[in-house]
C-alpha cells in the first residue's frame, strides 16, 4: 500500500500542476430533468458574482442514484454537491454523511420552504438537503374530452370517479386511451404510484414488526383495481410506460387522464411541446369511497453537501444560490412564471403573479394533502408516502415493481404478483438483518 | 450463356447483399436522420424520411447543454491511451510465446481469456475503494489503465495468434546471419506484424471506446467520456427522440469514420490468425 | 531451436503482462471473497460482520438465481446461434462477386461501432417503442397491432438488439475464413457437379470450424457480462433478468454488497465450467 500511496500522491501532484489554471470549482451531480438543465444554464449568472466556477454531471435518474449511493457510501469525495431525493436525504443524514444546512444566512429564510418539504428532507428536526423543486401527485384530465362524454371531474375525485370517466374517454378507433399510468418497474416509477393506491385503499407494506403484507386483502384490492384500469383503458405497452413516456402520451393527446406528479402540469399546459395545451384540467388525487386517504405522494429533489467534500462553503453558497427566492424570480424573468420550479416556497404559492397560473393552487392543495408520518390508514413502523425511507427499499421496490410490471403486461395474476412479492421482499428483509 | 448466367447471379448478389447491408446499417441511418428532425417529426406517423427541413436545432442545445469537445477528447484519450500502453505489453508477451513456446503456453493463453470472466458488477466495491485508496477516481490515468487491463487478454490472444502465422524459418534465416534480438524484433517481425498489430490496435480502440460500465462508475466530471455524456440523454422529460438522435450521433461518430477509414485492416486483422 | 538466452529473455517479455493479469485478477477476487463471507451493507454503515457461508446460500436460494442462470444461457445462446447462423450465410454472400463490394461491408459492419447503451436506447425508443416506435407504425401500416416488444417479445428483443451489434463481428471473421478458402478446390467440386448444399455441407462448413469456435469463444466472453443493453431497456423486468444483472440488483440497488459478492464468485464458477468446455474445443484448434 505504501507504493500505492506514493503513487497516488505523485499523480495528484502532477493533476494539481495541471490544472493549477483553475480557480476554486464545484462538482454537481444532478439528474436530466428540465428545471435542472434550466438552472445549469442560469447557473453562470452564479460564477459571475461569486467566481466560482462549476462543473456539472449531469445523468440520468437510474445512474444519477447509482453513482452518488456508490461515492457517499464508500466516501468517495467526487460530489460537491448531489442532488438527491426525500428517500435519500433522512438515511443519509442519519449515517452523518451529509452536512447540515443550518448554516445557510438569515435571508434564506429557512422557514418559508413548505412544511411538508422541509419535514421530508431533514432528520430529527436539522434540514440536511435543500429542495429544488417539489412535488406531489394529482389528476390530470382532457377537460374537451370529458365535455364531450357530457361528464365533469369533481375536484375530490373518489377511484370510482376516476374509473367511469377512464370508461367513458376510452376511443380505441382514435388512439385515445382513457387512463395512462404508470406500468414501468422501478421503485421510483411503477411502485411510487402503485404504493400511493395501495395507501388509499387502506393497505400498508409493514405491520409494526416489520412484516411484510403485501397479501393483505387491502393490497390484492388496490393492485386489481390498478390492473383492471391499465388493462381495460391504458394505453398499449402501458407495462414499460414511465413518467416519461406517460407525459409523452398525453402530450401527444392519447390519454383521456393521467395521475402523476403535479410538476407535470407545466409540460402539459406548455403549447410548445404540447398538442393539448389549453384543454387540460386538474384534480386532487383520488381516494377510494369511505376511506379518508388520498393518494398523493409527497417528493422532492433537492440538493445536499456530502460530509466529506473539502469546499462546503463554496457549496452551501451555491445551494443558497439555487434554492433560494431570487433563483424562482431569477427564472420567472427569463422563461415566465410557468416554469418557475414548483413546491417549495410558501411565498410562491402567495405571490399574485404565480397563483394565477392555472395549476397553481393544486399542486399546493396536492403537497399538502401528503403527509409522510401517517401514509395509511394503520399505524406503520416507517415514514414515506411512496417509498418506505429504510436503505433496503430501493432494491425491494425495484424487485416487486418488475412483479407488478410482469402482471400488468399480462405475464401473471394480481394474485401471483402479490404472492411473488411478499416472497422477495421476505426474502431480502431477512437478508439485511430484520 | 454461361457469362449471362454469371451475370445474373452477380445481380443477384448485389441486389441482396446491398438489401442486407442497407437493412443492417438502417438503425445507424434512421438515427442520423432524426437528429435533423423536429422533435414533433421525429415521432410522426407515417415517418418522414428525407423531406422534411433539416434542421441543427438539436445539435445546437446538445451543446450547448454539455460540453462535447471535453466528452470527446476524454473518450480519444481514454481509447487511445489503454491501446498504446496495452500493445507495449502485449506486444512482447504475445511475442514471446509465439516464438519461443513451452508446454505451458497454451495454458497461459486460456488463462488469460479466463480473467475477463469476472463480472464487473460484482467487483465494483473493491475496485472503487482501491480507487478511492489510490486517488485515481475521476482520472484519465486511472480510467485508461483499467481499460488496458480488461482488453489485454484479448489483445495478447490476437497478436499471438497473428505472430504464429509469421513462419519461423525467417526467424532462423535472421539468426544465421547473425541477427540479435533487437534487430530480430526491429528489422524481420516488425514488418511483417504490422497489419496484425494494426488490426489489434483498431479493435482495441473500438472497444475502449464503448465500454459503458467502469467509464461511467469511475468518473465524474474530469475524466468523463463519451459514455457519460449519452447517460445525461437517455430518458429526460418530454420529446426527447430527435436530441437524443443528435446525442448518439455525436458519440458515435467519431468511431464509425475511424471504422471506415480502416475497413480493411479490420477485415484482414480480426481472423485472429487463427482461420487459415 | 530456442536457446537458453532466447527462453529467459521470453520469460522475461511475458512477464509484465502475466503479472499485471494475475494482479487484476487476483486484488479484486480476493477482495470479493472477503465480502463475501461478511454481511457489507454500505447504507448501513458497511461492515456488520462475518456470516460464514449465509450469503452464498442465500444467493442459490433465491427465486430469483436459476431463472437469471436460464436467461443467461437462453440470451447467450440466442445470440449465437444467430450471429453465427446469420454470420455463416452473410460471409458466403459477401464473398461472392458484386458491385460495391467494399460499400456493402462498411454498411455490415457499421453496428459494431455502435456503443451498447446506444444502441439499447436507439431500438428501444425509436424501433420497439408501441406507441411512436417505427416498428409500431409499420405494424399500423399493415393494419396489425403493434406489437409489445419489451414486455411481451421481451428475451427475443433483447436477443435482437444484442445480435444486430455482434453479427458484423461475426461475419468479418467468417467472411476472412472464407476468403482463405482453396478456390480451386470449390471449383473443381462445381465441375465435378457437386450441388450447392453438399458443396456448402462438405467444404465450407468443415473449413469455417475452426473460426466458428473462435467467434463462439470471444463472443461469449463479452455475452456473458452483457449489462447496459438490459440497463437501458427492461431493467431485468419481463424475465430478462441475466445473472449480471441479478448481481448488480444486489450490489446497487439493494446494497448488500456480501450478497452481490457471493453472487460474482457464482458467476465466476459458472462462467469457468462453461469456459472449460469451451477452451476444450478450442485449445484443439489452437494446436493445429
Amino acid at each position: 500500500m505504501r507504493l500505492g500511496k506514493s503513487l497516488a500522491a505523485s499523480t495528484a501532484i502532477a493533476l494539481i500542476a495541471a490544472s493549477g489554471a483553475y480557480a476554486q470549482s464545484l462538482t454537481i451531480a444532478t439528474v436530466n430533468n428540465g428545471d435542472m438543465i434550466r438552472m445549469q444554464s442560469l447557473s453562470s449568472e452564479f460564477t459571475e458574482a461569486t467566481g466560482i466556477e462549476l462543473e456539472w454531471v449531469i445523468l440520468e435518474e437510474n445512474i444519477l442514484r447509482q453513482r452518488v449511493t456508490q461515492d457517499i457510501a464508500t466516501s468517495g469525495g467526487q460530489f460537491d454537491i448531489m442532488t438527491i431525493g426525500m428517500y435519500e436525504a433522512p438515511i443519509w443524514a442519519e449515517r452523518g454523511w451529509l452536512v447540515s444546512l443550518d448554516g445557510l444566512p438569515e435571508e434564506y429564510d429557512i422557514d418559508d420552504i413548505l412544511p411538508a418539504m422541509r419535514a421530508g428532507l431533514s432528520f430529527e428536526g436539522t434540514m440536511y438537503a435543500a429542495p429544488f423543486y417539489g412535488e406531489s401527485s394529482m389528476v390530470m384530465y382532457r377537460t374537451d374530452l370529458m365535455e364531450a362524454a357530457g361528464m365533469e371531474m369533481p375536484e375530490e375525485p373518489t377511484w370510482d370517479d376516476i374509473a367511469a370517466a377512464a370508461a367513458a374517454m376510452t376511443d380505441r378507433d382514435n388512439n385515445i386511451n382513457g387512463i395512462c399510468l404508470r406500468g414501468r418497474a422501478g421503485w421510483g416509477e411503477n411502485m411510487a404510484f402503485i404504493t400511493t393506491v395501495a395507501n388509499s385503499f387502506g393497505a400498508r407494506w409493514f405491520d409494526e414488526d416489520w412484516n411484510a403484507q403485501l397479501e393483505s386483502p387491502e393490497w390484492l384490492e388496490a393492485v386489481t383495481f390498478y390492473n383492471d384500469l391499465l388493462q381495460n383503458y391504458g394505453p398499449p405497452g402501458a407495462a414499460n410506460n414511465g413518467f416519461n413516456e406517460n407525459l409523452t402520451l398525453f402530450q401527444q393527446g392519447r390519454c383521456g387522464m393521467w395521475i402523476d406528479a403535479t410538476v407535470a402540469a407545466s409540460f402539459v399546459t406548455n403549447p410548445n411541446d404540447s398538442t393539448v395545451a389549453d384543454s387540460v384540467g386538474f384534480a386532487l388525487a383520488p381516494n377510494k369511497d369511505g376511506l379518508d386517504k388520498r393518494a398523493n405522494w409527497l417528493w422532492a429533489w433537492a440538493l445536499a453537501i456530502p460530509a466529506g467534500t473539502q469546499q462546503q462553503e463554496a457549496a452551501m453558497e451555491f445551494i443558497n444560490w439555487a434554492t433560494s427566492k431570487a433563483y424562482l424570480e431569477l427564472v420567472a424573468e427569463r422563461e415566465g412564471w410557468a416554469n418557475v420550479p414548483p413546491g417549495t416556497r410558501t411565498s410562491l404559492y402567495e405571490n399574485p403573479e404565480y397563483a394565477s397560473i392555472p395549476f397553481a393552487d393544486m399542486t399546493l392543495r396536492s403537497i399538502n394533502a401528503a403527509d409522510p408520518n401517517n401514509p395509511t390508514l394503520e399505524p406503520v413502523p416507517y415514514v414515506g408516502i411512496q417509498f418506505v425511507a429504510i436503505p433496503e427499499w430501493a432494491g425491494i421496490g425495484t424487485q416487486a415493481g418488475q412483479e407488478f410490471s410482469a402482471m400488468v403486461a399480462g405475464q401473471q395474476t394480481p394474485e401471483q404478483a402479490l404472492a411473488r412479492a411478499q416472497a422477495l421482499v421476505t426474502d431480502e428483509m431477512e437478508a439485511a438483518g430484520y | 450463356m454461361a457469362r449471362t448466367v454469371r451475370t445474373h447471379r452477380k445481380t443477384l448478389n448485389t441486389a441482396l447483399a446491398w438489401g442486407i447491408g442497407l437493412m443492417m446499417f438502417f438503425p445507424i441511418l434512421w438515427t442520423m436522420l432524426t437528429s435533423f428532425k423536429t422533435e414533433a417529426q421525429a415521432i410522426s406517423d407515417p415517418p418522414v424520411w428525407f423531406f422534411f427541413d433539416w434542421t441543427l436545432e438539436n445539435y445546437r442545445v446538445v451543446q450547448e447543454r454539455s460540453n462535447y469537445s471535453r466528452f470527446l477528447w476524454n473518450s480519444i484519450i481514454i481509447a487511445g491511451g489503454s491501446t498504446v500502453l496495452g500493445m507495449i505489453i502485449a506486444i512482447p508477451a504475445a511475442w514471446s510465446m509465439a516464438f519461443v513456446p513451452s508446454n505451458r503456453t497454451k495454458d497461459i493463453l486460456l488463462w488469460m481469456l479466463s480473467t475477463k470472466m469476472l463480472p464487473a458488477v460484482g467487483v465494483l466495491y473493491p475496485i472503487y475503494l482501491i480507487f478511492i485508496q489510490l486517488g485515481l477516481l475521476d482520472t484519465r490515468i486511472g480510467l485508461t489503465i483499467v481499460l488496458m487491463l480488461i482488453n489485454l487478454p484479448i489483445m495478447v490472444w490476437m497478436l499471438y495468434t497473428y505472430f504464429k502465422e509469421i513462419p519461423g524459418e525467417i526467424l532462423e534465416a535472421a539468426r544465421m546471419d547473425g541477427a540479435g534480438l533487437r534487430e530480430e524484433i526491429l528489422y524481420v517481425l516488425t514488418p511483417m506484424a504490422i497489419p496484425g498489430i494494426a488490426s489489434t490496435v483498431l479493435l482495441n480502440i473500438i472497444l475502449a471506446w464503448n465500454e459503458a460500465f467502469w467509464t461511467l462508475n469511475l468518473t465524474a466530471a474530469r475524466a468523463a467520456p463519451l459514455t457519460a455524456f449519452i447517460a445525461s440523454y437517455s430518458s429526460p422529460e418530454g420529446l426527447f427522440y430527435a436530441k437524443l438522435s443528435a446525442a448518439s450521433t455525436m458519440a458515435i461518430a467519431p468511431i464509425l469514420i475511424l471504422g471506415w477509414f480502416s475497413q480493411k485492416q479490420l477485415v484482414r486483422g480480426l481472423t485472429f490468425g487463427a482461420v487459415k | 531451436m530456442s536457446t537458453k538466452a532466447s527462453r529467459s529473455a521470453a520469460r522475461l517479455m511475458l512477464a509484465p503482462a502475466v503479472i499485471l493479469l494475475l494482479g487484476w485478477m487476483l486484488v479484486p477476487l480476493t477482495l470479493t471473497l472477503i465480502f463475501s463471507f461478511q454481511r457489507y451493507l454500505p447504507l448501513r454503515g458497511g461492515f456488520q460482520g462475518w456470516v460464514g457461508f449465509e450469503n452464498y446460500v442465500r444467493f442459490v436460494t433465491s427465486s430469483a438465481f436459476w431463472p437469471s442462470v436460464q436467461a443467461t444461457v437462453i440470451i447467450v445462446g440466442g445470440v449465437l446461434l444467430i450471429t453465427v447462423t446469420l454470420g455463416i450465410l452473410l460471409a458466403i454472400l459477401l464473398d461472392q462477386p458484386m458491385w460495391g463490394q467494399g460499400i456493402v461491408r462498411i454498411l455490415v459492419i457499421a453496428p459494431f461501432f455502435v456503443m451498447p447503451t446506444v444502441s439499447g436506447l436507439v431500438w428501444k425508443n425509436m424501433f420497439m417503442d408501441p406507441n411512436n416506435g417505427l416498428l409500431s407504425h409499420l405494424w399500423r401500416f399493415f393494419g396489425a397491432d403493434p406489437v409489445i416488444w419489451l414486455s411481451d417479445a421481451s428475451m427475443l428483443s433483447i436477443i435482437l438488439i444484442v445480435s444486430w451489434q455482434w453479427l458484423p463481428f461475426a461475419t468479418l471473421i467468417l467472411l476472412t475464413a472464407i476468403q482463405s478458402l482453396d478456390s480451386e478446390q470449390l471449383e473443381a467440386a462445381e465441375m465435378d457437379g457437386a450441388p450447392v448444399l453438399s458443396r456448402f455441407w462438405h467444404i465450407i462448413l468443415p473449413h469455417l470450424s475452426r473460426a466458428v469456435t473462435i467467434v463462439i469463444l470471444i463472443q461469449t466472453i463479452f455475452l456473458l457480462a452483457i449489462f447496459a443493453e438490459i440497463f437501458v431497456t427492461t431493467q431485468g423486468s419481463f424475465g430478462t433478468r441475466t445473472l449480471t444483472y441479478l448481481i448488480f440488483q444486489r450490489v446497487l440497488e439493494s446494497q448488500n454488497v456480501g450478497l452481490g459478492s457471493a453472487g460474482g464468485i457464482y458467476a465466476v464458477i459458472l462462467a469457468n465450467i462453461f469456459a472449460l468446455f469451451l477452451m476444450r474445443i478450442v485449445g484443439k484448434n489452437l494446436d493445429r
